[in-house]
């Protein structure tokens, strides 16, 4: 099996095709795929030719990345808020437990895990397969090779406002999230008549730990820089033609879910235990 | 003037070039031809440093290309311009901002200097108001010229065509050929060409080169191309049927 991409590094070209792949082994394959990972984000992260023209790129970015995803975190987050309080409501109907109950729970689980966790799985798809297959499509149109010929460093031209844009902006769709789906809950349950209004602004407002939200916003960061670099390093490395783009897209989201789930894990032990 | 030498290069163990030397001259219109897969496209890439060498040395005038690092590399790549076969203009950029671009990107110029400076590069490859156009609305042949557009911007003392006509009617090819020439002529440019296409080959092939199976098999000028003794490069040269009976009509 063959690696059919090309490794950029120091902008020489090295042709890692010509890297033999054994069949079953699966273990090379992956350590080789790992290893360009990490050359890409050091080729990323050097030094910008003309920050300026960075900066400009990362406005845009801004836009494409975070802007334009604002209405489908706001619509997710606010039906998983009201989902939460219903299924909250029809699963504690006993009178001991506090009505109050169902705005902490909504409030909890949109701040830990549904702004964070869950919109960070959308993001991958939206975004992360976005990112794919645009650097994909221009490096089967040789747009990024014509960016090497004229001397721009393409990882970083390409890849840093995208990280930067990510970082920046995927904590302010969280915090979207969050209020977006604690007014979702309070929407469908005092609409539906499970609990009042007083009741579940109270639960809100309940024993509320400031840090959870540190704790999701901190988890955000991480997430939007794996959406970012996973969804860019499928793209770079594309050879061959829109099927593969189409296929790089895929893998994108896919890595991107399984290491985002895997990371959520692990953040949550190391930040809340 | 670039010089190559001895180059060699291989994928997944297969040879693709094999010791190939050439000069090309300065103030010349340099053509790579030969069949589609004879390795013309991987020597011109790996000329201008996109594909890494086995062994063999490429000089830009006095400066051993291949062993310079990033910086050195990048110093000789702001000289240099490329057409590419499917042009690779920026799909997101319109016809001024991808002109633009190498101007944004290495010069300090002011915002008016460089609209100058672009709108001159527009003008010369006779792209007229079309500043505002994204590359998606424009034709096959009005994309190559803003791509030689692109490529002229920084004025680079090296250029170079990969399949500059492919796709192009012969009339757009013509003129595209002329625009090459006549470029490579007024700036004084190394220009290397890589194409398939006799009808260029004829017109502008100043000193030509051809490759088969990775191996450069004969190299002259175009009034030397149709009496060579090189039976494939006759194979490729009288491939059409016109040619064969203008051939053997002559004969």
């Amino acid at each position: 099996m063959h690696i059919g991409c090309k490794n950029l590094i120091n902008g020489n070209t090295i042709n890692i095709s010509n890297f033999e792949v054994p069949k079953n082994k699966r273990m090379i394959k992956f350590l080789t795929q790992f290893g360009l990972y990490f050359l890409l984000l050091k080729k990323v992260f050097s030094k910008p030719e003309k920050p300026s023209l960075y900066f400009k790129q990362t406005m845009s970015e801004f836009v494409n990345l975070g802007l334009n995803s604002i209405g489908i975190i706001a619509i997710i987050c606010f039906f998983m808020g009201a989902v939460i309080t219903l299924q909250t409501a029809y699963n504690t109907e006993n009178p001991i437990y506090p009505k109050y109950l169902i705005g902490l729970g909504c409030r909890d689980s949109m701040i830990l895990e549904f702004s964070s966790t869950i919109a960070a799985l959308i993001l991958a798809g939206k975004v992360g397969s976005n990112i794919a297959a645009e650097i994909g499509t221009m490096r089967i149109t040789e747009q990024i090779e014509a960016l090497e010929i004229m001397g721009v460093n393409s990882a970083s031209y390409l890849i840093l406002p995208k990280i930067i844009a990510t970082l920046l902006f995927n904590p302010i769709l969280t915090l979207i999230g969050m209020i977006v789906g604690i007014f979702g809950g309070w929407i469908a349950g005092t609409l539906a008549g499970v609990i009042t209004s007083e009741n579940f602004i109270y639960g809100i407002q309940y024993d509320f730990i400031p840090y959870y939200i540190v704790y999701s916003l901190i988890k955000t960061v991480f997430f939007a820089f794996i959406i970012t670099t996973v969804s860019s390093f499928q793209g770079y490395y594309v050879a061959g033609g829109s099927l593969e783009v189409g296929r790089a897209s895929t893998k994108a989201v896919v890595y991107s879910s399984v290491l985002i789930l895997l990371f959520n894990v692990i953040l949550t032990q190391i930040l809340l235990s | 003037m670039i010089r190559v030498i001895n180059l060699n290069k291989s994928f997944n163990g297969k040879s693709v070039l094999e010791n190939i030397s050439i000069t090309f001259e300065t103030g010349k219109t340099n053509l790579i031809i030969g069949r589609s897969g004879s390795g013309k496209t991987v020597l011109l890439k790996s000329i201008v440093g996109l594909h890494e060498i086995e062994s063999g040395e490429i000089w830009y005038e006095d400066t051993l290309f291949n062993k310079l690092d990033f910086k050195g590399k990048k110093k000789i790549r702001t000289e240099m311009g490329m057409l590419f076969q499917g042009s690779a203009l920026f799909d997101s950029l319109t016809v001024e901002q991808n002109v633009m671009f190498p101007l944004d990107m290495f010069t300090d110029h002011t915002s008016e200097e460089k609209i100058e400076r672009v709108n001159f590069c527009l003008n010369r490859v006779n792209i007229i108001n079309a500043n505002n156009l994204f590359p998606s609305e424009l034709s096959g042949g009005m994309k190559k010229r803003v791509a030689i557009a692109r490529a002229i911007a920084l004025n680079p003392k090296y250029l170079f065509c990969d399949e500059p006509n492919s796709g192009l009617d012969p009339i757009t090819a013509i003129l595209i050929d002329a625009l090459i020439k006549e470029l490579t002529e007024e700036y004084s440019m190394t220009t290397i060409v890589n194409t398939h296409d006799m009808n260029s080959v004829m017109e502008i092939g100043e000193k030509i080169v051809f490759i088969s199976d990775g191996v450069k098999c004969w190299e002259g000028n175009k009034n030397d191309i149709l009496n060579s003794d090189c039976e494939i490069l006759n194979d490729f040269v009288f491939a059409n049927s016109l040619a064969k009976k203008l051939r053997t009509a002559n004969k």
